[in-house]
């Protein structure tokens, strides 16, 4: 099967995501007899390319911004679409992200394509079309059965391994046949987020529960994760309480994040915030109570008070990376 | 401007989920069904909305795309405000069947701005706000964390994969919205549940809608190996554990 997928950036880099993407494209073209185009909007540079035939994609339709700096999910649906039928793709993959999330349901409407979100690992059977993904904030999993000739799907996050699968890839320049939608919305502010970790993206997470007492106590948290370039998160009750931002809050109704290591500190663990972290690679988990459910999740744990653990931690974190 | 919040029903968050002898649905015995916590947070802004004198909310309704087990839930969004319900009378088998049922709704009752919770905590579609707006070719805003409204326009904070833009737009629309939007979902007040009775709970017929992606089987997460404890003093032990036996 053809499989079109959409390579977005952040200014002119592909993120990890992006790479996992192609590389999964990669193993469902190859498991069905088929090629990897890569949709890229805007000019990465040359070099930001090579990395997309380096994890097998055999052609990338390269394509202006279909707006100016306000984002249209309509005129990236219509592009996608545009793309699909111009690659003849009969899978559409997405990486997971707020953008992939607004534009791959209208993309399924408009190729009258199945859907499905936080698809994890290739189709059980391609005849008939079976792939699971996680369902019940990461408490179980489905199998959907998809029907239609087109299926437009998200990968779930840190789902998939980058390989190293160089294929000729060309580069063509793609001119959607779509005209612009009328703008109808007005962006009067902008707030780029620079400088801090993206909680999303994290390789490493450190997170807090109300086990810290107090939004005031955050130091000894930010210290350890200064020290291992470490996104931060909370739990819930830190950010209804106003200690840290909801943007920081990770569970159920909050952010689901997978990253490769999570710092569980003062979290007992309710199911809630399992759902949100369970797919992390490691848990590592630390509070005083030892019968805190969080242990039942936790690869490593350590019964202590935070207060006197966590400075402790980061000191040996710190020690082996001077050596 | 009137208001419609879509509403799916889905167990409580604390809800162990087991699935029946042969995996292929949902055990839903014992299982308490709640309003689905994003959407009773659109319920809760919209409703804050509507009180404010200048914002020019005449009506907020809420719409329900299941059978009659979820009227008791449906009650309850009308107990804390929501002027009327609808409800269309289907198990729908997928996202693109509700979005096609909410679009007859939304065009035959005429709605300016439609409200969904980003996600469905049950089978994590994220996808019906998106697909209406699809269906409608309507604009429409996702990831919202803060809205606002005056007479013919609304204000709204979109949070985009690396950037937060505060956004003027016109309904119609439909914005899909995450936590953020309202602090505390509201609590039914003893005249509330009894004025809900009075309050119009419409049951609609389905039109004729189909999807091409349905779910075929289920399975539980495999068993986690035990936890390792750590000496508390020892927190270097912990940093070598992670760096040989994890890869981290």
């Amino acid at each position: 099967m053809s499989v079109l997928i959409y390579a977005s950036h952040d200014g002119g880099k592909f993120p990890k995501s992006v790479l996992e993407l192609a590389s999964y494209a990669f193993a469902l073209a190859n498991k069905t007899g088929g090629q990897v185009t890569a949709l890229v909007t805007g000019n990465p540079v040359g070099p930001e390319l090579d990395k997309l035939g380096k994890s097998g994609v055999s052609k990338i339709l390269l394509t202006p911004e279909p707006m100016g700096p306000a984002f249209d999910n309509r005129a990236y649906a219509a592009l996608l679409a545009s793309a699909a039928q111009a690659s003849g793709a009969s899978c559409v993959l997405f990486s997971d992200g707020a953008i992939s999330r607004a534009v791959a349901p209208r993309v399924a409407v408009r190729l009258q394509a199945g859907y499905a979100a936080g698809v994890m690992g290739l189709p059980e059977s391609i005849e008939p079309f079976r792939i699971r993904r996680s369902v019940f904030t990461g408490k179980a999993y489905g199998f959907v059965e998809i029907t239609s000739p087109v299926k437009v799907m998200i990968l779930a996050r840190n789902s998939w391994q980058i390989a190293e699968t160089p294929v000729a890839c060309t580069i063509e320049n793609f001119i959607p046949g779509i005209t612009a939608p009328e703008a109808g919305f007005e962006v009067v502010k902008v707030e780029e987020q620079t400088g801090a970790i993206r909680l999303q993206d994290a390789e490493v997470v450190v997170s807090g529960g109300r086990g810290l007492k107090s939004g005031d106590n955050w130091k000894i948290l930010e210290d350890l994760a200064g020290s291992l370039g470490a996104a931060m998160a909370c739990s819930r009750p830190v950010a209804d309480e106003g200690w840290r931002p909801h943007q920081e809050h990770v569970g159920q109704t909050g952010k689901v994040i997978a990253p490769n290591l999570y710092f569980a500190c003062g979290i007992s663990g309710a199911i809630q915030h399992i759902g949100g972290i369970s797919s992390s690679r490691v848990i590592v988990a630390i509070n005083k109570d030892p019968e805190a459910p969080i242990f039942q999740f936790a690869r490593f744990g350590i019964v202590g008070d935070l207060f006197q653990v966590l400075p402790a931690l980061t000191q040996a974190i710190k020690k082996l990376k001077s050596e | 401007m009137k208001i419609l919040v879509c509403m799916s029903v889905v167990p409580d968050t604390t809800t162990q989920i087991r699935f029946k002898p042969d995996m292929n649905s949902l055990e839903t015995s014992g299982i308490q069904w709640i309003i689905n916590p994003w959407d009773e947070l659109a319920l809760t802004r919209a409703l804050e909305i509507r009180e404010q004198p200048d914002s020019g909310v005449t009506q907020v309704s809420v719409i329900h795309i299941g059978l009659k087990d979820a009227d008791p839930v449906i009650q309850k969004a009308l107990a804390v405000g929501a002027d009327s319900a609808y409800r269309v009378n289907v198990a729908a088998a997928g996202a693109m069947e509700v979005a096609c049922q909410l679009s007859e709704v939304v065009k035959k009752e005429h709605f300016d701005l439609v409200i969904a919770g980003h996600d469905s905590a049950d089978y994590n579609g994220s996808a019906v706000g998106e697909m209406l707006a699809e269906l409608l070719d309507w604009i429409s805003f996702s990831s919202i964390c803060s809205l606002a409204a005056a007479k013919d326009s609304i204000t709204i904070e979109r949070e985009m994969d690396t950037r937060t833009e505060t956004i003027i737009a016109h309904p119609p629309c439909v914005i899909t919205i995450q936590k953020g939007i309202a602090k505390d979902p509201r609590i039914p007040s003893l005249r509330g549940i009894m004025g809900a009775r009075s309050k119009p709970l419409l049951q609609l017929e389905p039109i004729p809608c189909a999807g091409s992606a349905a779910f075929v089987k289920f399975e539980n997460p495999a068993q986690r190996s035990k936890c390792r404890m750590i000496d508390p003093a020892k927190p270097e032990e912990l940093v070598e554990l992670l760096r040989n036996e994890a890869n981290v």
